[in-house]
């Protein structure tokens, strides 16, 4: 058995990767679920697998846990080859969306399942399901039934009972999904202080991107069975590697353009950006997220400064922290432009519908991607 | 985005680990099961059914000496018979067991004269039996008449379609499948209208006794299939109380078979059309209401489409129950051949087994297709029920209510009424001359038929098959429904779990004979014994049992397999912990439909049982047939009672059961 390693952190430079997973493909028949994965995880780290429905992510995931084996490639853990170790021969813990919980057995005897016929003493078994359960809160829940626990409560000792056996990767497809907002936003905290406390080294399958920029340290965006990117959320949010990324995460204004020295054109106008890499002359698509939209009064258009666009509000809506604002500009033709306007910018310029602005589309803030690949 | 494809190379296969290997191991040796108490059998029996025996005598040549030993010239048995005519062609035709006498092809045969007689094949395959000591030689061999008349020729064997076409050339036999056919038609046709009546009441009124009515359509399954047959002949028979009700018409026939065809049947057909009434959705009710369509045009258009799966289920249902049904053509059907009494008739009459296959393989084409059209339906059906959503809700009507709980009623009156005749037959003394009560008919020990005995053969069969029964079909059914990959071997496994509804009891107990009652066969040693009836019903009603278990498995969360192999835990840790406790109804369900059914069986057994084995269920079908109608009735009602008590039991133990162990089912 493998042994398991909580003590958690960046593994020292080096090192071989925790976790990692070389040319992986997977296929149903004809269809391609999972092409050509290549995906590094450190010991420690909480990996989100995100993406929209169908995309693979758990299919990569059974692949890790060898429910559905891959068709091709390798997976390594902790130094090993476990590419085609059966589930029982590999090392981890694993939560399902329904919980897979015994509802026959008690909540203590759910927890204790994995921990039994192992030769532990009793009194050694029952401390320690004692001692998971007040991990996950639940210090009065031991007798009761599965049927008896909220979505909540069910979820965790789900959790209680995957790390009881102390396992070297955790491993949990849409833990959350099933519960209503508020519990799944408490439980987030919850599942992540967790993992911080424990040190093991968790992925977390997701199609809630939220739930993926609050709780990973990395992020692995899937669309079509392929890796968009991975990255830290930041990285993922500030700096999109495509346009998928950048329309997945967060929200994004899109304008077709092409790319005319160094700079885009947008109607008549030409944005200056810090893309590179493109030619002249490309067909490119502009990204720029309404929270990136900085709102000046009309006074400064005479000042003739970079990617300034004269915009006018048609609509605004108060989201509780902030405007969306739905701006209209000569230079977009039909296209609405969006915006997040903080309470003291509109106060400050005295936004209302119809009020005149200039919007300022900063040039390391606007993202630039190829066109119709 | 760029095209990508799959590089080359062998797809990864995952290491078996123990369980796996567990799994397959078990499965393995479920579906051995089933291929020797299954499909060997029925291959044996259809290789037979191919298979004729007959006396060549062109084959063996004769020559005689005068009394002073000086020898004529060599003469062959055919023109001895042809000359002689003691031979007809039909006496040519034959059995495994045929015997000729050589002496018959010489009238002036005396063992005491000093004649001298030799016996040469002409070809290499001419069998005779000089004693028991079989020859086969063309080589002369010379005999005194004193050896000389205890030769017998042997029949050889051919394989063709000789039976086929001697069974298709018998007008008598021919005629059965006619009679079979119409039997099975009409009974079809009135089981289905009784049935839909009576379970379009249930469902669609809000008449009151319904869970009465429900308890009393599931009477007929307690019983053995012939026991309304005994039934009606006290009601209709020669000395019948009613008799005169039929204006001359002759109860042992026809009439008696589908009227007890329709007994037996009603509850099978009345559980399926119940389940496709009970699927019907509110809102296609309430569209018709508002299009203002009338109750008897909306009955067309609404209700009888929706129900078409079950309707059509029901039908090939009850088609092939009746024509697969030997019991009650036996005891009430008189003079009227029907396929199953041609097989009994042909294996346990004439002992000609391989006419019997042949029978045997004509009553399997019915059964295997309504098995195959029952499978279609039940897969439409399934659609059709996820498809719904809002249960149909009965209004109050009271001219409505009352005519279903008058057609209810009249149901009731017959099921129950059968019964009662049965218990009263049993409880008389003398029909119908002494009326006094007694309990002297169930005094079985003084009858032939097997006595006491039989009928305490019949639980312990009922007890092991239970027992067995279910533990190999949950089993099958966990191991075909849990394992990873191993596409082939769960497809081969499914077919073989399948098949047993396909072949109705009588078929697999001929089988039996053929598979089994051969010495050069190892497994010969259970022929005779109680093991092999309990192979045999255990095989008989496999199918309904795994479907059971397979629902019932289907129904709990597939990840649980997952979660204890990422626990480290072993599956039968799983199994026992979890499984098997969450199953429990369900286990119990096959147990006592395992018991039921080997209580009631006589189709499965009638073959294979032996003096020692003997059982209630065919011990009322030979003290009927000796004339002890009323102990037979008395034996029948000891099936029914018994059957009664374990289905209480069963009723008491589930809920016993379920308040201790599954006191998670409720919050
Ligand atoms: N057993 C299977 N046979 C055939 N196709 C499958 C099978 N399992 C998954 N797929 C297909 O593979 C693709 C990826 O499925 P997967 O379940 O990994 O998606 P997912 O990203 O987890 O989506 P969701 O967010 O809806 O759970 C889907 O298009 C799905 O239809
Ligand atoms: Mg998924």
């Amino acid at each position: 058995m493998m042994t398991s390693d909580h003590t958690g952190g960046a593994q020292a430079a080096g090192a071989a990767p925790y976790l990692q997973i070389k040319g992986l493909w997977k296929a149903f028949g004809d269809f391609l679920a999972l092409k050509d994965i290549n995906l590094d995880i450190e010991a420690g780290e909480f990996i989100c697998f995100l993406g929209p429905s169908g995309c693979g992510k758990t299919t990569l995931l059974r692949a890790v846990a060898g429910l559905d084996p891959q068709t091709r490639g390798n997976i390594r853990q902790a130094g090993v080859d476990i590419s085609s170790l059966p589930p029982s021969r590999r090392d981890y813990g694993i939560v399902f969306q329904s919980y897979a919980l015994f509802p026959n057995l008690t909540v203590a005897r759910n927890i204790a399942f994995g921990l039994e016929n192992t030769g532990r003493p009793k009194a050694e078994i029952k401390a320690r399901v004692a001692e998971l359960l007040n991990l996950v809160g639940l210090p009065e829940q031991a007798d009761k039934y599965p049927a008896q626990l909220s979505g909540g409560q069910q979820q965790r000792i789900a959790l209680a009972r995957a790390i009881a056996i102390k396992p070297g990767l955790l491993l949990l497809d849409e833990p959350l999904s099933a519960l209503d907002a508020k519990v799944r936003v408490h439980l987030r905290h919850e599942i992540k202080g967790l993992q911080r406390k424990l040190g093991v080294t968790t992925i977390m399958v997701t199609h809630d991107q939220e739930e993926a920029l609050s709780m990973a340290d990395r992020i692995v965006v899937m669309n079509h069975g392929t890796v968009e990117q991975i990255g830290t959320p930041t990285q993922i949010y500030r700096h999109p590697a495509t346009l998928f990324v950048a329309d997945f995460i967060g929200e994004t204004n899109k304008v077709a353009s092409v790319f005319k020295g160094s700079r885009v054109a947008l109607g008549n106008l030409s944005l200056s950006t810090a893309a590179t890499g493109f030619a002249e002359g490309d067909a490119v698509t502009i990204a720029v997220r309404p929270e990136d939209v900085v709102p000046h009064s009309t006074a400064v258009m005479g000042e003739g400064g970079l990617n300034m666009l004269p915009v006018t509000i048609t609509d605004m809506e108060f989201l509780g922290s902030f405007w969306r604002s739905h701006l209209r500009s000569p230079v977009l033709g039909d296209t609405p432009l969006i915006a997040n306007f903080s309470i003291n910018a509109v106060r400050r310029l005295d936004m209302k519908p119809g009020t005149d602005l200039v919007a300022e589309l900063p040039a390391e803030r606007v993202l630039v991607f190829p066109r119709g690949a | 985005m760029t095209d990508l494809s799959l590089p080359a190379g062998p797809a990864i296969k995952l290491k078996l680990d123990r369980d796996g290997a567990i799994k397959r191991l078990f499965m393995g040796i479920i579906a051995l099961y089933l291929v020797v108490a299954l499909a060997l059998p029925l291959y044996t029996m259809l290789s037979k059914s191919f298979v004729t025996y007959s006396f060549e005598l062109d084959r063996y040549e004769f020559q005689v000496s005068d009394e002073a030993g000086v020898f004529g010239d060599p003469v062959t048995a055919a023109a001895l018979n042809q000359q002689l005519g003691v031979f007809t062609a039909d006496d040519l035709r034959s059995n495994s067991d045929g015997r000729l006498t050589a002496t018959d092809f010489f009238p002036d045969f005396s063992f005491r004269s000093p004649v001298k007689y030799r016996l040469r094949g002409t070809t290499a395959n001419a069998p005779y039996l000089v004693g028991l000591d079989l020859q086969n030689t063309t080589e002369w061999r010379e005999y005194d008449s004193n050896t000389f008349r205890r030769i017998n020729l042997r029949p050889v064997t051919s394989v063709g379609p000789q039976n086929y076409v001697e069974y298709f050339s018998n007008p008598t036999l021919f005629s059965s499948i006619e009679n079979s056919v119409f039997i099975a038609a009409v009974s079809t046709v009135l089981t289905v209208v009784f049935a839909f009546g009576f379970a379009y009441a249930l469902n669609r009124s809000c008449m009151r006794f319904k869970g009465f009515f429900r308890l009393v359509a599931m009477m007929p399954i307690l019983v053995p299939s012939l026991l309304p047959g005994i039934a009606l002949i006290y009601l209709f028979g020669n000395q019948g109380m009613l008799k005169s009700l039929l204006m001359g018409q002759s109860i042992y026939g026809p009439l008696g078979i589908v009227i007890g065809s329709v007994f037996f049947t009603f509850p099978h057909a009345m559980i399926i059309i119940t389940t496709a009434l009970s699927i019907a959705d509110q809102r296609q009710y309430e569209a018709a209401e508002s299009l203002r369509a009338s109750k008897w045009r909306t009955f067309w258009t609404v209700t009888i489409p929706g129900a078409r799966y079950g309707l059509i289920s029901a039908a090939f249902v009850t088609f092939t129950l009746v024509i697969t049904d030997f019991g009650l053509p036996k005891v009430i059907g008189g003079q009227y051949n029907v396929l199953a009494i041609d097989i009994y008739k042909q294996v346990i009459g004439q002992q000609n087994f391989e006419m019997g296959a042949v029978v045997s393989v004509i009553l399997l084409i019915p059964a295997v297709l309504a098995f195959y059209v029952d499978r279609q339906v039940q897969k439409k059906q399934v659609s059709l029920l996820s498809a719904r959503s809002v249960p149909y809700q009965p209004r109050p009507n009271r001219r409505f209510d009352a005519l279903c709980l008058g057609w209810c009623a009249l149901m009731a009156v017959f099921i129950v009424g059968i019964i009662a005749i049965c218990q009263y037959a049993a409880l008389i003394k003398f029909w119908p001359y002494d009326l006094s009560l007694s309990l002297n008919n169930y005094a079985f020990d003084k009858m032939d038929g097997g006595g006491w005995a039989a009928y305490w053969n019949s639980i312990k069969l009922a007890g092991l098959t239970a027992v067995f029964g279910t533990v190999i079909v949950f089993t099958g059914a966990y191991m075909v429904e849990k394992i990873d990959g191993f596409k082939t071997g769960r497809g081969i496994f499914q077919f073989l779990a399948m098949l047993p509804m396909a072949v109705p009891g009588m078929v697999l107990g001929l089988a039996y004979i053929f598979f089994f009652n051969n010495p050069a066969n190892p497994l010969h040693v259970i022929y005779g014994t109680m093991t092999i009836l309990v192979v045999s019903t255990v095989t008989h009603f496999y199918t309904v049992g795994h479907l059971t278990a397979l629902t019932a498995l289907k129904q709990i969360d597939a990840e649980f397999e997952p979660v204890a192999s990422s626990l480290r835990q072993p599956f039968y840790r799983l199994f026992t912990r979890v499984t098997v406790p969450v199953c429990l109804p369900a286990i119990l369900d096959i147990s006592i439909y395992m018991f039921v059914n080997a209580m009631t069986t006589v189709s499965a057994v009638v073959f294979i049982y032996s003096t020692h084995t003997a059982l209630a269920s065919v011990a009322v079908l030979n003290m009927d047939d000796a004339g002890d109608i009323a102990p037979a009735a008395a034996m029948g009602m000891m099936i029914f009672y018994t059957n009664a008590g374990a289905r209480l039991l069963h009723l008491f133990a589930s809920r016993r059961i379920l308040g201790r162990t599954q006191a998670w089912r409720l919050r």
